[in-house]
Parts: structure tokens; C-alpha cells; sequence
């Protein structure tokens, strides 16, 4: 490696307009958990609506304007902001950008021994871009009528005369596209051509496969809703149809437009890019709890090769099982019919993976560390998603559950304690090579009991909701009778919900309190694992590795016979196993 | 810190970083203009009454468009070839050329929104007219960002035929990759917009 360009960097070219994957993974990484958070305040906020409607909210109730909630007593129109924009950052701003621009952009270079990524500068916009649509989208709560209020979905003819933050939506979303593609663009060209001598696909960690994976679906996916929001856009600034059937009445007058649109259209152009999103979501996450609990089982991944093919099917299928969620849409038997039975194929794959997760627990010698704890959390409560989606994904029984409180609990169990529990499970991994010290244990083990009890209290009771019949969009389901009666089951939610927060109180705490006076690590590989992040030095340097390093062997090679210790590096070769397998290029 | 395979190809693909950054670009790009080409069969299948194009747009002005794009996609490719031949000179004649037709063909483009504008149709006056300038509108986009990328190639971009020829080269050439598939989109647009 040459370093004769080697020069002091700026403060600014440094931490602010870096071009160094590990700074743009931590400023994703930073950003997602702002936008993590904030998108769970939006919906403490909701479950105070739910559980006590009509009362003002209490201690901050008075904070709030006229316009959208006088007395701190929350208006309809700002419950619908609150809930369509917490999809929308949840979803766009917090767990894609968290699991793959900061994860993905931190680890997977690391791991597949490349200096950096393909495109630098192309990483770097991409974070700022993704920025920028973040500022959109938070400025949208300021405009008049306030922030988009159609769902996260913004389906039309309700999206296209809604008010102005609608418009703002449409953007934000056309500049986190925008992010998407170039972050996309850039992973599968580091991942195809920056692998270091030796690194062969099949010894890829199946982390860097689930990020290749996903940058294949947000690559081919989220043009479509590009295509999507640019007719919407035009819909809504420029008067055309596109999704505006003829004959449309508002308020009792005819909308004056030429009509002949399609609202249909849209819900075909979104769901095509937000169901392999969904893929999106559980994919990176698979990949954390994949090297999380090879390192902490002390044995090799079983099914290496079947979670690989696992996931590739999972991505290719991903694509043609959109119109599952539009079975009460209309669209017909035919249709409905052919959509249930690639549903129906696309959860094979999934149980092969969780399956061969599950089996890779067998015989181990489990260390409970609080990493591996979120991670074997994650495998009953993806399964629980998983499961509880079958009923949705054929067509009958969802006649009854479709769009009931039943789909919000099926859903957040994929990707509340499912993702966003690998998430946590990620961060308490590689904090140690990030920041050079260990997370605290102790609190990171009431972090993780504490969030287990209460995220169950917030999502198991949505699915007897649901079952009676109680509507996601509800602002108020005590209205009906068949809601009142079920009406405890919202309380015991928003109360979950509530301690929940509290619950990250641990977290918050322990995570600034480790990067300025956690325990410094003593070895570069504090958990002793194989994948060649922990043979940089902590934290790595720009350029990563001191020597570009030379792969020997798979991704998991622990506990092999007749080596004394119970992990081999990938990057140490046959004869030197004997000493023990330290690494090289120590610092 | 060198990233590898910026100029030199990879063994496994055979080609350098941005060739395939760019053909994922472009898949990227397929995406996008199918998804609105299956939206323009959808709305109109779905139609009660679909004007034929040739009545509302103007052929003549479209096919004297098509072939002005189809000569910058030669030139473009001339370009390459010229540095390939290592003449600069030529180069720079037929990237200034390719440059050339991208303003000719906005220009008339220019003159055919305007017509349609000046005989009040917009995208709001019927859902033809509105896929036809959402489709022809980003393509136009892409047109401009096409005269940005070979601009800079022809201009500042191009003291990198000094220093690092073959990298400059294989920029050049992407850029033509790109600007095929433009110049592609536009080959598809044609018959279905105005003569289907």
C-alpha cells in the first residue's frame, strides 16, 4: 500500500465530508439512531391517544400547538401525521440506514479485507443525500397542514389531496432513493471486486452475502416507487390523473381533474419496491445474528452453503410476492391465487434459515455474552413474525385480518425485537472494534431482559386485537363497540410501550458512557473470532489492515480438530495454526 | 491506500470497478423507466379511450430527434475509439459532436412542449399527455445529466488523459455506456409514445 499521498486531513474532510467507510459508517450509524429514536417518541405519543383517548397528554401536552394538539387533547389530523411518519423514518431513516449504511458500510469492507469501498466519494454522497432527505422529511412537520398523514404506504386518491406535507413526502422520498441506489451501486461492486487474495464467495461471511443480497433488492426494487412518487408528484403539483380515477367526489364536489388515472397503479408500484424492502429490513439482520452466533457458539455455522442459497432464492423471490398485501384491493382470484402460492414458496426459504441458525445452537458452548442474548432472542420472535404471517399471505383469512391490528403485530414482530433486536445485538458486537472498548455488561443485560418482557407486552396483544376485528388506522376504537370491548388489551400495549422506553434508558446510558469510559479492549479480537474485522487494529486505521491480508479458509472455522485453540482466523494459514491462532498485523 | 481494480480489470468479471458500478446503474435505470412503461400500459389497457400519439404529437419533429441521438451514440463510441488510438484531437471533436446533438435535440424538444403548452395541453389536460411528458420529461433529465457527465469529460475532466490515460479512457467509456442507454430509452419511447 502506498502512502505517499499521505497528508494530514482536515478537521472537516475528516469527520464531516469523510471519504473513509468506517466515519460514513458511523455517521449512518448515528444518524439511524436518531431517527430510531425519534420515530419511537412519534409512537409513545400515538399510544397515549389509543389508550386514553380524548384526554391531554400529560407532563408535555402543553407544549404542543393549536394546530395540532389544543390543550394537549391530540386532533385527528396530527395522529395520522404521527402515524404515517412513523413508518415512513422507522422504516427509511432508521433500520435500513442503521443495518445497512452503518453496519454494511463498517463491517463488510472489513470483512472481506478491502481498504475501503469501491467508490468513496460515491459513499460519501450517498450518506449526505440520505441526510438531506432526513431534513425533508423532519421540515415536513413544519409546513402547513403539517407532515404527510396518508400511512407509510400513501396510497392515492387519499395521498393526492391531501395537504402540502404530502409533497414534501414525495421529495424526502426521491432523495433517500436517490441514497439508496448509490449506497447499492457501491456495496456489490466492493463485494464482487475488493475481496482480498483468497477470499473466494463461498468463504464470505454470511453477513457480507446478506449484504450483497439486499443491495441486489434495493438496487432493482426502489426504482419502482422512484417511478411511483415521480407520477404521484406530478399528480399532486402538476394536476395530472395518474392516480386519480374519473368520476372522483371530495367533500361533495367533483374534483376537477381529467381523470381516467389508476389508484390501483400506485399500490402495484409501491408494493413491488416494499416487499423485497421487507427483505431489506430481515436480511442484514439474519447476517448479524448469523456471525454473532458462530463467534458465541464456538462452532461452525451449520448449513453454510444452504443459508447462502437460503438467501438467494429469498431475494429472487422476494420480487414476486408484492400483491399479497393487496388481496382486498379487487384484483381478482387469478391474481390473488398466483401471489398466495409464491407467498407460500417464499417462507421455505425463510425457515431454512432460521432452522439452520437454530441447529448451529446445537452441542455449542453458548456464551451468554449480551450480544449473543439479542441474538437468540431474535430467533423466536423472527419466528413469531414469520409465523404469524402465513395466515396474512393467504388470501382467505385475510379477508378477516387485513388491515387489523393483527398485520401491525405480525409485522413488528419481524422487525422490532426481530431486526431491530439484531441491531442492538450488532451494536454490542462491534462497539469493541469501533470504539476500542467494551459496552457494560450489566446493563446491557437489563437492557436486553427489560426490552424482552415489554416489547412482548406491546406486540402480543395486537394479535387478539386484531382478531376482534379492531382497524390498524383507528384514532379512536373505543368508538365502536367491538373496539371497547378489547380496549384493556390497547392499555397494556401503550403501557409496554411506555416502560419500553424507559427500557433504552439502559442503553442510551451505557452507550456514551463505554465510548468515553468503557473498559479499553486488550486484543484486537476481544470475542476471539475468525471473520478478518478483528485482524485490524482497534480502532482500524484509514486503509484498514497494516498488510493487505491473504485468506486460507471458511468464515467459521472454530473449535476444529486438532487445533488447540477453538478459532482459526481466516487469514492464518495451515502451518501456522500451531501457535494458537494469533493474528498478524497486531497493534 | 490504493482501492484495486480502478483501472486494471478483475479476474472474475473482467472488468474495472466502474464499468460494473455502472451496468448496475443501468439495471438500476431499466427498473425505473420499465416500471413507468408497465404504468403507461396499465393506465392505458385501463382506458375508456386512448388518443393514438400521432394525432396530438408531432412525427416529424420526433424522427429528425431519433436520428440526431442515433448519430451522438456513433460519435460517442468514435471518441472512445479515438483515445483508444491515442489522437486527442479526435477525441475532442467527437465528444464536442455528441455534446452538440444533446443540445440540438433538447432544443427541439423545447419547441414541441412549447407547441403543447401554447395549445393549453399540459399533463393535466388527459393521462396520455400527463405519461407522455412525465416520461419524455425524465428523459430529458437524463439527457442533461448526459451533456454534465461528457462536458466534464471534454472540459476539466479531460486533463486526466495526461496523467492517467487509461484510467481517462475508461471513463470515457462509461460515460458511453450511459449515454447508449439513454439514447436507448429513447428508441423505445418513440414508437410508443407518438406512433403506437
Amino acid at each position: 500500500m502506498s502512502d505517499e499521498h499521505h497528508q494530514e486531513l482536515s478537521w472537516v474532510r475528516k469527520y464531516v465530508f469523510s471519504t473513509d467507510h468506517k466515519v460514513i459508517g458511523i455517521q449512518y450509524g448515528v444518524t439511524a439512531l436518531f431517527f430510531l429514536f425519534f420515530g419511537f417518541c412519534l409512537m409513545m405519543l400515538m399510544r397515549w391517544q389509543l389508550a386514553y383517548p380524548g384526554q391531554p397528554i400529560p407532563l408535555i401536552g402543553s407544549l404542543f400547538s393549536d394546530s395540532t394538539a389544543p390543550g394537549g387533547i391530540m386532533l385527528p389530523e396530527f395522529y395520522n401525521q404521527l402515524g404515517a411518519m412513523h413508518g415512513t423514518i422507522m422504516v427509511f431513516l432508521g433500520v435500513v440506514p442503521l443495518a445497512v449504511g452503518a453496519f454494511g458500510n463498517y463491517v463488510m469492507p472489513l470483512q472481506i479485507g478491502a481498504p475501503d469501498m469501491a467508490f468513496p466519494k460515491l459513499n460519501m454522497a450517498s450518506y449526505w443525500v440520505y441526510f438531506l432527505g432526513g431534513v425533508v422529511m423532519l421540515c415536513s412537520f413544519f409546513v402547513p397542514g403539517g407532515a404527510a398523514q396518508s400511512g407509510w404506504t400513501s396510497y392515492p386518491p387519499l395521498s393526492s389531496i391531501a395537504s402540502e406535507g404530502q409533497t414534501w413526502w414525495l421529495v424526502g422520498m426521491l432523495f433517500l432513493i436517490a441514497s439508496s441506489l448509490l449506497g447499492s451501486v457501491n456495496f456489490i461492486v466492493t463485494i464482487l471486486h475488493l475481496r482480498a487474495p483468497g477470499m473466494t464467495m463461498f468463504r464470505l461471511p454470511v453477513f457480507v452475502w446478506a449484504q450483497l443480497v439486499t443491495s441486489f433488492l434495493l438496487l432493482l426494487a426502489f426504482p419502482a416507487l422512484q417511478a411511483a412518487s415521480t407520477l404521484q408528484f406530478m399528480d399532486r403539483v402538476f394536476g395530472s390523473s395518474f392516480f386519480l380515477p374519473s368520476g372522483l367526489v371530495v367533500g361533495g364536489e367533483a374534483l376537477a381533474v381529467s381523470g381516467g388515472g389508476s389508484p390501483l397503479l400506485w399500490q402495484h408500484l409501491f408494493w413491488f419496491l416494499a416487499h423485497p424492502e421487507v427483505y431489506v429490513l430481515i436480511l442484514p439482520a439474519l447476517g448479524i445474528v448469523a456471525e454473532v452466533i458462530a463467534t458465541n457458539t464456538r462452532k461452525p455455522l451449520w448449513g453454510y452453503r444452504s443459508l447462502v442459497y437460503a438467501m438467494i432464492f429469498l431475494g429472487f423471490m422476494s420480487f414476486i410476492v408484492w400483491a399479497h398485501h393487496m388481496y382486498m384491493t379487487g384484483m381478482g382470484t387469478t391474481m390473488s391465487n398466483f401471489f398466495q402460492t409464491t407467498t407460500m414458496i417464499i417462507s421455505i426459504p425463510s425457515v431454512v434459515i432460521l432452522t439452520a441458525l437454530i441447529i448451529s445452537l446445537w452441542g455449542g458452548a453458548i456464551r451468554f455474552t449480551v450480544p449473543m442474548l439479542f441474538a437468540l432472542a431474535f430467533l423466536p420472535m423472527f419466528g413469531i413474525g414469520g409465523l404469524t404471517g402465513l395466515p396474512l399471505g393467504l388470501a382467505t383469512p385475510d379477508i378477516h385480518l387485513h388491515d387489523t391490528y393483527y398485520v401491525i403485530g405480525h409485522f413488528h414482530y419481524v422487525v422490532a425485537p426481530g431486526t431491530i433486536f439484531a441491531l442492538f445485538a450488532g451494536v454490542y458486537h462491534w462497539f469493541p472494534k469501533i470504539t476500542g472498548r467494551q459496552m457494560n455488561q450489566t446493563l446491557g443485560k437489563l437492557h436486553f431482559w427489560t426490552s424482552l418482557v415489554f416489547i412482548n407486552g406491546v406486540f402480543l396483544p395486537m394479535f387478539w386485537q386484531g382478531m376482534a376485528g379492531v382497524s390498524r388506522r383507528l384514532y379512536d376504537q373505543t368508538f365502536y363497540a367491538h373496539g371497547a370491548a378489547v380496549q384493556d388489551l390497547t392499555i397494556i400495549s401503550s403501557v409496554s410501550v411506555w416502560l419500553l422506553g424507559l427500557a433504552q434508558l439502559f442503553f442510551i446510558v451505557n452507550f456514551f458512557r463505554s465510548i468515553f469510559a468503557g473498559p479499553k479492549v486488550e486484543d484486537d479480537n476481544p470475542w476471539q473470532s475468525t471473520t478478518l474485522e478483528w485482524a485490524t487494529p482497534t480502532p482500524p486505521p484509514h486503509g484498514n489492515f497494516l498488510v493487505t491480508p491473504t485468506v486460507y479458509r471458511g468464515p467459521y472455522e472454530y473449535s476444529q480438530p486438532g487445533v488447540e485453540a477453538d478459532f482459526t482466523p481466516q487469514n492464518i494459514a495451515d502451518g501456522n495454526i500451531a501457535d494458537g491462532g494469533t493474528t498478524p498485523g497486531r497493534s | 491506500m490504493e482501492i484495486p481494480h480502478v483501472v486494471e480489470v478483475h479476474p472474475e468479471t473482467g472488468i474495472a470497478n466502474a464499468k460494473l458500478g455502472l451496468w448496475l446503474f443501468l439495471a438500476s435505470e431499466v427498473m425505473l423507466f420499465g416500471a413507468l412503461f408497465s404504468s403507461y400500459i396499465l393506465l392505458r389497457v385501463a382506458a375508456v379511450e386512448w388518443p393514438i400519439g400521432s394525432t396530438i404529437l408531432s412525427v416529424p419533429m420526433a424522427t429528425f430527434n431519433t436520428l440526431v441521438l442515433i448519430a451522438s451514440s456513433v460519435t460517442v463510441v468514435m471518441s472512445w475509439v479515438s483515445l483508444k488510438l491515442n489522437d486527442f484531437a479526435k477525441y475532442r471533436v467527437y465528444m464536442g459532436i455528441t455534446i452538440v446533438c444533446a443540445f440540438i435535440f433538447l432544443v427541439v424538444k423545447y419547441f414541441e412542449y412549447t407547441a403543447k403548452f401554447d395549445h393549453g395541453l399540459s399533463p393535466a389536460t388527459s393521462t396520455f399527455l400527463a405519461i407522455y411528458f412525465t416520461i419524455t420529461g425524465l428523459h430529458a433529465i437524463h439527457i442533461i445529466g448526459g451533456i454534465v457527465v461528457n462536458g466534464y469529460l471534454l472540459g476539466p475532466g479531460a486533463r486526466m488523459w495526461k496523467t492517467d490515460p487509461e484510467q481517462f479512457t475508461g471513463r470515457v467509456e462509461a460515460a458511453g455506456l450511459y449515454w447508449h442507454f439513454v439514447d436507448l430509452v429513447w428508441i423505445f419511447l418513440f414508437p410508443v409514445l407518438y406512433l403506437l
